[in-house]
């Protein structure tokens, strides 16, 4: 237990870099060090298949920033300036809803199972009948693609938008200058 | 996009195939093994843009993949779409899994997840793949 918060920490630190330094190559770096001690949390609470695709997920995000930003630029010129005062005004407003929204999450908090003691009554059915009913060894493929394929086919459909989204966004033909 | 130095290059032609070879073990263990299709065709998109990156590609070569790329994803979320609705058709329920299940811990086993794992893989991979495409061709862009 101690190892994962020390990893959220870690994590915390790494997130609060990312966001404040300059340097936007050092910033996706300390972004892709989030990325891998969530990988690293995924095998201490023993989940292989979220941290294979955590861990080759984070390698091609951070190769994909590094080569955007080796071609574009690597400075963030917003950091560091004097704030306006509609700034000041929108911080301090997002300061207020950020309190009202911790007191009103930690009362729901205190509602849900504590960390890994899950109701499980949708689950267990699936560890108790995966097997047999789908015949595949993997249970988190079997409830991926089997019990839940319709919420996969949502996933992959996602998937697509966002392709034609950034596509559509990045090409050349119709730009015009 | 300029390609890198001649190390880069040799160490690329070794594990390339590798990368790719390990890649598609993924995908098609997925109901064996932890992984999947969606591991899986991360890291073939991977072996792709390291080939990228460490050739470099001209702006012919460029458009061209990102062609073969667009209809490689389009097949993957078809092929996908093309099981669920052969559920449908065979025993008239969405993402039914008609094929016989098979024993255990086999490869040919577990009816259509194999299937859906292999589109999702071709999906993810070529998607992915069209996406640094786009990203990485920005330089163009701007310098037009």
């Amino acid at each position: 237990m101690i190892e994962l918060y020390l990893f959220l920490g870690f994590m915390l630190v790494a997130a609060i870099i990312a966001t404040e330094i300059k340097d936007l190559l050092a910033a996706v770096i300390s972004l892709g060090a989030v990325g891998f001690s969530i990988a690293i949390i995924f095998i201490f609470v023993q989940a292989p298949d979220l941290a294979i695709v955590q861990i080759v997920v984070e390698i091609l995000t951070v190769v994909v920033f590094v080569a955007v930003i080796l071609r574009t630029t690597h400075l963030d010129e917003t950091i560091g300036k004097k704030l306006a005062g509609s700034q000041i005004l929108a911080a301090v407003l997002f300061a207020g809803f950020a309190v009202l929204f911790l007191i009103v999450s930690i009362r729901a908090l205190q509602q849900i199972p504590a960390f890994g003691h899950a109701t499980m009554k949708v689950a267990s059915e699936y560890i108790r009948i995966g097997l047999s009913q789908t015949g595949g060894a993997n249970l988190v493929a079997d409830v991926i693609l089997d019990f839940r394929a319709l919420d996969t086919l949502g996933e992959a459909t996602v998937l697509f938008t966002s392709v034609i989204g950034v596509v559509a966004l990045m090409r050349k033909t119709g730009r015009k200058k | 996009m300029k390609g890198m130095s001649a190390i880069v290059k040799s160490i690329t032609n070794i594990t390339i195939g590798f990368i790719f070879l390990y890649g598609v073990y993924i995908i098609l263990h997925g109901h064996l093994t932890p992984g999947g299709g969606f591991a899986g065709g991360v890291i073939i998109a991977g072996v792709f843009v390291l080939k990228v990156l460490a050739f470099g590609v001209d702006k012919s070569a460029e458009k061209k993949s990102s062609t073969i790329a667009s209809i490689f994803e389009s097949i993957g979320g078809l092929l996908f779409v093309g099981v669920a609705l052969l559920g449908l058709i065979v025993m008239g329920t969405f993402f039914l899994n008609f094929l016989p299940k098979g024993e255990p811990f086999r490869l040919l086993s577990a009816g259509i997840i194999p299937l859906c794992n292999i589109a999702i893989g071709i999906k993810v991979g070529a998607g992915l793949f069209s996406i640094f495409l786009a990203l990485a061709a920005v330089k163009y862009i701007m310098e037009d």
